[in-house]
Parts: C-alpha cells; structure tokens; sequence
C-alpha cells in the first residue's frame, strides 16, 4: 500500500509536465483535465499533447494516441485472470489498466496480492494524477508565452526521459527509435505536420514483418 | 512550435481519444485471449511507444510547421536534459533543467 502510494506521487510530477504541455498545445485547461478524467494513460495523453504542439491534424493526434494506447490492451490481457473482474468491476477496471497500475500487480508474488496492488496503484495513481494535471495546467496558462519559461525545450526533454527506459532495455528499442527518429526528420519538409509521427509507427509495422519477429527474443 | 487548435477540434480530440483509448483498455479484458496471441502483434504494439515517441522528439525539437527551426536555446535546453536523463535524473529534474536552460540562455 505504500508502495502504491509512492507511485502515486512519483506519477504527480508527471501530470504537472502533462497539464503543462497540454495547455501549451493549446488545449484549454477543462479540456486537459477532462482529458486526464476520461482518457487516463499518460504517455498516450502526452503523445496527444505533443502532436498539435507541433501543428498536427486533429486526426493525426488522435490516431497515435490510439497507437499508444494499444499497450493497454495488453496489460488487461495479462491482468485479466489475475483480476477476475466482471460486469461494473472490470468496466472500473479497465479505465484503470495503465503502465503503473499492471506493473504493481504484475510485481507481486501471490493472487490476493496483486489485486491488492492493482486497485490500490490505481487509486492513487488516479488522484495523484489528475490532481497534477490541473495544476500544471492552470500554472501553464497564468505563465502566459511558454517559450520564456523554456517549455518548448522542457517537452521533448519530458519525451526523451519517457523514453530512456525502454532504450536501456536493449538493442531492437534502440534501432527502432533512431529509424524513428530519422524518418520523422526526413519527412519534416515535406508532408503536412503530424505524419513523420505517425510515419515513423507505419514504417515499424511494414518492416518487422513476421518472419523477423518470430525470431525476436521478448524483452520480458 | 505554432499551436492553432480551434476549441471544437479541442473537445474532439478529447472525446474521441478517451471513448477509444477505453475502448482499447476493455477490448483486453473482453475479447478472446487468441485474438492477441500473434507474438508478432505483441512486439510490434510494445515497440510502437518507442518509434512514436523518437519522432516526437525530433519534431518537438526541430520542426516549425513544415520548415526546420534550428532555435539554439531550445536544443541546449534538449541537450542538457539528454545529459539529466543520461545521468538517470527523475523525471521532473530533466524536465526542469531543460526549462531552465532554455529560458536562461533567451535572457542573455
């Protein structure tokens, strides 16, 4: 329980960074607090955030929200039988099936357990968070211009640090960002805003075909 | 980094990302197991955040529109937060000394 508590917490400094950018992008502040309401998975509301900063479609945004939010399709794969949740139980469940919550419970050794962690992750995490984005949101807009308080170099700063771990985790991650990277920056100058992101995912997914992937050892 | 977003395009990409991304969190505890079981689909979902989020980045960094903005204070600010991560700072101190440098370096 503490340890959840402690996530939560640690998830705060994120939901200020998250409300910040939002409203930066240029979101209002009830519709970036909506956002962490409704919507509730972190990195994907940060990709969000960042695709209209850089001038992407609505659409553009909204389809790599999408692409991130696919990881928690598979968390609540793995927690499913770990949960055994049913009717309103896992309705509430999966608005809370995110990176920290599955972590928690997917980190505990015995069943009772990992239901323990994973409601109460949850919990904390969604106050913590939403608690956060507000703050940062309102903070963000009093600021007023977002490039004298360096905000534009905080956001990808915040991507970069959102990123690193999966980078540690060894050499295909790392491969994957600098192509990533490389394609976005080709495809700059010449397609409107918004697709070199969403170009980048389309190029991983044509690439790793099958035969390549079965061949792949999982990280975890 | 030019942001024109009209508040309806606001409200519709806070709609129609949070009725999907729930969408999403449910089908894995609704749907059959099998349906998910192609480790290539696994994979390829786990290393999507990376791709998306090293575009993202390079776009943050450099891109105005469709032109290239080479704005020296916001990629010192980068650079040093790249080192804060590197250095395996939490979170909010590479967020913050990134801020930082790129607001103290606009002043001078």
């Amino acid at each position: 329980m503490r340890d959840s508590l402690s996530v939560g917490v640690a998830v705060g400094s994120y939901g200020v960074a998250f409300g910040a950018s939002s409203v930066t992008a240029g979101f209002s502040v009830l519709q970036t607090s909506l956002s962490s309401l409704l919507t509730f998975t972190g990195g994907t509301q940060f990709a969000i955030a960042g695709v209209i900063a850089g001038g992407g479609s609505a659409l553009a945004a909204v389809g790599g929200g999408y692409l991130l939010g696919a990881r928690n399709t598979l968390y609540a794969l793995r927690l499913k039988p770990m949960l055994e949740v049913h009717g309103w139980r896992r309705a509430l469940a999966a608005m809370v099936t995110i990176d920290e919550s599955t972590a928690m419970a997917l980190g505990q050794s015995r069943r009772p357990l990992s239901k323990l962690a994973f409601w109460w992750t949850a919990c904390s995490v969604y106050v913590f968070w939403n608690l956060a984005t507000v703050l940062g949101a309102v903070g963000a807009q009093s600021l007023g211009d977002p490039k004298r308080f360096g905000l534009d170099a905080a956001v990808p700063a915040a991507f970069l640090a959102l990123v690193a771990p999966r980078l540690r985790s060894g050499a295909i991650p790392r491969k994957v960002a600098v192509l990533g990277a490389l394609i976005a920056l080709i495809l700059i100058p010449l397609t409107p805003p918004g697709i070199p992101v969403l170009a980048s995912c389309a190029a991983l997914a044509i690439l790793t075909d099958v035969r390549a992937l079965r061949g792949l050892r999982g990280r975890r | 980094m030019t942001a024109a977003l009209s508040s309806t395009e606001g409200w519709l990409v806070v709609i129609a990302s949070s009725a999907g991304c729930y969408a999403l969190k449910y089908a894995g505890y609704a749907m059959p197991q099998r349906w998910f079981a192609h480790p290539g689909l696994r994979r390829l979902i786990e290393l999507m955040p990376v791709a998306l989020l090293a575009a993202l980045i390079v776009v943050e960094a450099l891109a105005n529109g469709r032109h290239y903005d080479w704005n020296a204070a916001r990629l010192a600010g980068l650079a040093v937060g790249a080192v804060a991560v590197w250095r395996k700072a939490p979170f909010i101190v590479v967020v913050v000394l990134a801020a930082a440098t790129a607001a103290v370096l606009r002043l001078v």
